[in-house]
């Protein structure tokens, strides 16, 4: 499988493409910059390996949970650049590309949610590819109580940014933290490329972001019954 | 040429295609009134979710709409501001992806461009130079328009734009999001005369303007004893009459000191008939003439991006190929050159 790869989810974004059997990355500019890079790096992935858009399988994006900017950005130029070649893109969970970078065993992803939150999502890797065992989820790090396997790792910001609030079971419950680890675009084109991880190839105009966090306003309604204005 | 527009700076997803020989070949908008309605007024986070649903279908649609294929396309712009950063993030990521993969140059729009050129797509337009009143939610200008990025900026609103006005008097007279043109069909059945509301700088000698204290005349009046909810109708229509007042002034202020003699009205609030109505008379009488865009294309679209790239490319200009996706959320249309 020939597939690009976008990781715009956080601050550490990067490119990846997967050809012949390799995968060679590329880091994004950080910050802001990242999106002014994003199809600059691209352009040089491909020319490096000789390769055009049209002959991809596909491009695959980290669909999130993440920065919401950052997913759209992702998700933007993977629609873009798949309605420009007649090919589809692979949304692949941002979780379950951290996940991946464990080899074996469960493995608990989360990662920092901002606003006193974090994403996580609960996985049985087997040979570096993570299956789900349940839907992702927002939560408050003080409310969070995963049930955690015999042989269970952590990886992820989470782990750091949420130290004092977290419960301590978590830490003496996981046989191992690796809480220095974000997504990367490596494991979202290996996912993509996968076929016992089976990612589809989507009509780019279908292809949306998942933010796991929905709730990101507050109706008229609402603000009026908590005693605020309309 | 065939150029792709694509428009995603605020609560309006629009796309279009126009060609230089044939005109405009087809141009869809989806608004997002509704969306935002619940909230009362435009929640910047639910306005780029929206954006990024749906404007891949939009661009698939219009393409349909235009029997074109995306090869078949020469060029595609975008707006890349003013407007909200996350919105115009959406337009820019997609539109700068799309152009690189087809091998084309991406063209990033200033938005009031677009609205300023936009009388520009109808049956009689106006030839350069003019003097443009830009009036919308978000803006209330005069410029000197010479050409295609010669835009003298002749006054400007120091606080409050027009239609913000009417959207936050709407507010105030109980009226649904988006208030504008309730509180104007409102405005319809009522008697300007009954309140005598301020016509704020009317005569400051430039051509400046100022929207904020009219909006709090409007909040004394409803606040006074014995205002009664019949009389809403009445104090629309004298809120609606103080703002065209000063609208009509300050534009005819403007074809004087210009000299010239051809206004062109852009942006949401052109779409009033009352301002229309004033407009056109006072104009007519100094021997001038005001020049709209159509309609549906007073609001904001993806036909005036596409026209406003269209016009560029025609004048010399190159576009981009580098595929940096670059957003301007706040852009003086006076930083914006000719090609």
């Amino acid at each position: 499988m020939k597939i690009l790869a976008l990781e715009t989810s956080g601050e550490a974004g990067s490119v990846a493409l997967q050809y012949c059997g390799e995968v060679q990355s590329v880091p994004l500019e950080s910050g802001p910059a990242q999106s002014a890079s994003a199809i600059e790096r691209i352009d040089s992935l491909l020319a490096a390996a000789g390769c055009r858009l049209e002959d991809l399988d596909g491009i695959a994006f980290s669909a999130g949970p993440g920065a919401f900017t950052g997913l759209r950005l992702g998700c933007g130029i993977a629609q873009g650049l798949a309605m420009g070649a007649g090919i589809g893109v692979m949304p692949i969970g941002t979780l379950d590309a951290l996940a991946a970078q464990i080899q074996e065993g469960e493995v608990i992803a989360a990662m920092d949610a901002r606003m006193g939150e974090l994403y996580w999502a609960h996985f049985r890797c087997s040979k570096g590819i993570p299956f789900p065992l349940g839907e992702p989820e927002c939560v408050s790090p003080s409310n969070w109580q995963p049930v955690l396997g015999s042989v269970c790792s952590g990886i992820g910001s989470a782990f750091k940014a949420h130290r004092g609030a977290l419960n301590p079971g978590i830490f003496t419950g996981l046989v191992s933290i690796f809480d220095d680890r974000t997504p990367r675009a490596n494991e979202i084109a290996r996912l993509a490329a996968d076929r016992r991880y089976a990612a589809a190839a989507i009509d780019p105009a279908l292809a949306a972001p998942l933010y796991v966090r929905d709730k990101v306003a507050r109706t008229t309604v609402e603000r009026l019954a908590q005693g605020g204005k309309a | 040429m065939k150029v792709l527009g694509i428009e995603s700076s605020c609560d309006e997803t629009g796309v279009a295609v126009y060609d230089t020989d044939a005109g405009l070949l087809a141009h869809r908008v989806h608004s997002q009134i509704d969306l935002h309605a619940a909230y009362g007024g435009v929640v910047p986070e639910l306005a780029s979710r929206d954006h990024i649903r749906r404007l891949p279908l939009l661009v698939r649609e219009t393409l349909s709409d235009a029997a074109l294929r995306t090869t078949q396309l020469d060029a595609v712009a975008y707006t890349a501001g003013p407007g909200l950063a996350g919105a115009l993030l959406v337009g820019a990521s997609f539109a700068e992806a799309l152009a690189f993969a087809l091998g084309l140059p991406a063209l990033p729009i200033h938005h009031l461009e677009g609205h300023l050129l936009s009388p520009l797509l109808s049956a009689e337009p106006p030839a350069f130079p003019f003097v443009a009143l830009l009036v919308s939610g978000g803006h209330t200008q005069l410029m000197r328009v010479s050409g295609v990025g010669a835009y003298a900026l002749l006054g400007e609103t120091v606080d409050d734009a027009a239609g913000e006005a009417f959207d936050k008097t709407a507010k105030l007279l109980g009226l649904d999001y988006p208030g504008g043109p309730a509180l104007a069909a409102l405005a319809d059945a009522g008697n300007a005369k009954r309140f005598g509301l301020p016509r704020p700088m009317l005569h400051s000698g430039d051509l400046n303007f100022s929207f904020s204290g009219l909006k709090t005349a409007v909040l004394t009046v409803t606040r006074s004893p014995g205002f009664a909810s019949d009389a809403k109708a009445d104090l629309a229509a004298s809120f609606q009459a103080a703002v065209v007042d000063v609208l009509v002034t300050k534009s005819v202020a403007a074809l004087k000191q210009t000299g010239l003699r051809q206004l062109v009205v852009a942006g949401g609030v052109g779409a009033n008939r009352n301002l229309r109505r004033s407009l056109d008379a006072a104009v007519r009488r100094r021997g001038g003439r005001v020049f709209y865009p159509e309609p549906e294309l007073c609001t904001d679209n993806g036909a005036m991006i596409a026209f406003a790239g269209a016009m560029r490319l025609s004048a010399g200009a190159q576009g981009q190929r580098s595929g940096r996706v670059e957003v301007r959320p706040r852009w003086p249309l006076g930083e914006v050159t000719p090609p």
